[in-house]
């Protein structure tokens, strides 16, 4: 009986001490962690293989978002044209773009195949709050492909700010994009034009 | 033989000619001065990709067991190191260039013709050399950009590079005409193959997707010219 007990304090104190963990994470181990956890996720999940949509959604937006500073990816991604931009259009670009970005993420999860990630060597000096960490995707069918984390260090742990596949971020890919969009027609422009895709994307499920 | 690469390179350079000329259909992007000419190029391409490249490179990913189609890849990329060594001695990095002559050699020998990778295993790292990348090196601006058909992104720079690439091509200059023509196509169908898991990625996240493809080719080639560290670009 006594074990038992000793056993339940063991596993509560763990159990509490994990969110901190995770918030502490040195940020090459938070990459490492939440890879092989998605990764493990998806290997044994046929569906998500096979293109389910909905559930890699689902797996993207439990296990990744929490990570992700959406709010610092949309004010990259728009430059200089974020001051110019309002409260509620920054709000309504991070929302848009943020279903843009998971819904990329997602669709590129349902094209898992066996690829193996390695991380880069990796130091991080003290007080530093930006960090870049450096992983290799191997292919089994191709080659190797580079993709690196920029992370950023907040109160509640390190959050990714970009994503850099084989070199090309793909936050700031989108600066050309939303500039021209915004030359064209405006803020409200862009938010309409993110929106009319999301929802695209959405009916064609 | 040298005739028909010439005749491939005298082909990209009229292209490329045509761009500069097309450039009075300017647009407001510096990188992009003639991108109303580089849209109808990516709309041919696009009619003849979805036509033609496309379905048959599904067709070879279907049919193609996974472990042959590696095969293929590896068998293109090794021959594509000897490229790889030239450019990197030209740039001045010896080291490099005797790494890839290495893998060059072990790859072709115990891989089998290089149909195995068994190199990259043994610690010793595939490079990305080409001779777009060597001129960016040397110091040469990458100019306008440039889209065309079949060929793909390319920049005014990288057009020329294309040229010598395909001019110190080892597949390209084949004698042997039937057996270079095989390979050149079997190398394009499995090229194209490698690119359909991206395809659906980019449907996915581009608004615009020649804009999309643009900035991605410059940032990528940018990256590439620095060896994957380019400085980082003022906000």
């Amino acid at each position: 009986m006594k074990s038992m007990k000793w056993l339940f304090l063991a596993v509560s104190s763990l159990l509490l001490a994990l969110p901190a963990a995770a918030n502490d994470a040195a940020p090459d181990q938070l990459v490492k962690g939440v890879t092989d956890e998605v990764i493990a996720i998806v290997r044994a999940d046929k569906d998500i293989q096979s293109g389910n949509a909905k559930k890699a959604v689902a797996l993207v937006e439990t296990k990744v978002l929490p990570h992700f500073n959406f709010t610092r990816m949309t004010q990259l991604a728009m430059g200089r044209e974020w001051r110019n931009a309002s409260a509620a259009q920054q709000q309504a670009l991070t929302n848009e773009f943020r279903t843009l970005l998971v819904r990329t993420y997602s669709k590129a999860l349902t094209e898992y195949r066996n690829q193996t990630i390695d991380l880069k060597p990796f130091s991080l000096k003290a007080g530093e709050t930006d960090a870049k960490v450096k992983t290799i995707v191997n292919q089994p069918n191709g080659k190797p492909i580079q993709l690196d984390y920029s992370l950023e260090k907040q109160d509640n742990g390190w959050k990714v700010y970009d994503i850099e596949v084989a070199g090309v971020s793909l936050v700031t890919n989108y600066r050309e994009t939303f500039a021209s969009e915004i030359r064209n027609g405006g803020v409200d422009s862009l938010i309409k034009t993110l929106q009319s895709k999301n929802q695209a994307a959405d009916s064609k499920k | 033989m040298r005739r028909s690469t010439t005749k491939i390179s005298q082909f990209t350079l009229a292209l490329c000619a045509a761009a500069l000329m097309a450039g009075c259909a300017t647009s407001g992007n510096p990188k992009d001065p003639i991108e109303g000419f580089n849209r109808t190029m990516y709309n041919v391409h696009e009619g003849i990709d979805s036509v033609v490249l496309k379905p048959v490179a599904k067709g070879y990913d279907a049919v193609l067991p996974d472990p042959v189609q590696t095969g293929v890849s590896n068998f293109f990329s090794n021959i594509g190191d000897l490229g790889v060594s030239v450019n990197n001695l030209l740039q001045g990095k010896p080291n490099d260039a005797i790494a890839d002559l290495g893998r060059f050699l072990i790859n072709s020998t115990f891989g089998i013709f290089g149909i195995l990778d068994i190199a990259t295993p043994a610690g010793i790292e595939k490079h990305d050399e080409d001779f777009g990348q060597t001129f960016g090196r040397w110091g040469a601006g990458s100019g306008a950009y440039v889209f065309i058909p079949v060929f793909g992104p390319r920049t005014t720079r990288d057009t020329v590079g294309l040229a010598f690439d395909l001019w110190a091509d080892p597949v390209a200059n084949l004698d042997h005409v039937p057996t270079r023509n095989t390979f050149l196509a079997l190398r394009a169908v499995n090229t194209r193959a490698e690119l359909l898991p991206a395809d659906k990625v980019i449907e996915e996240a581009a608004l615009d997707k020649y804009a999309y493809i643009r900035d991605g080719y410059l940032q990528r080639r940018q990256s590439l010219v620095y060896d994957g560290n380019p400085p980082r670009s003022a906000e």
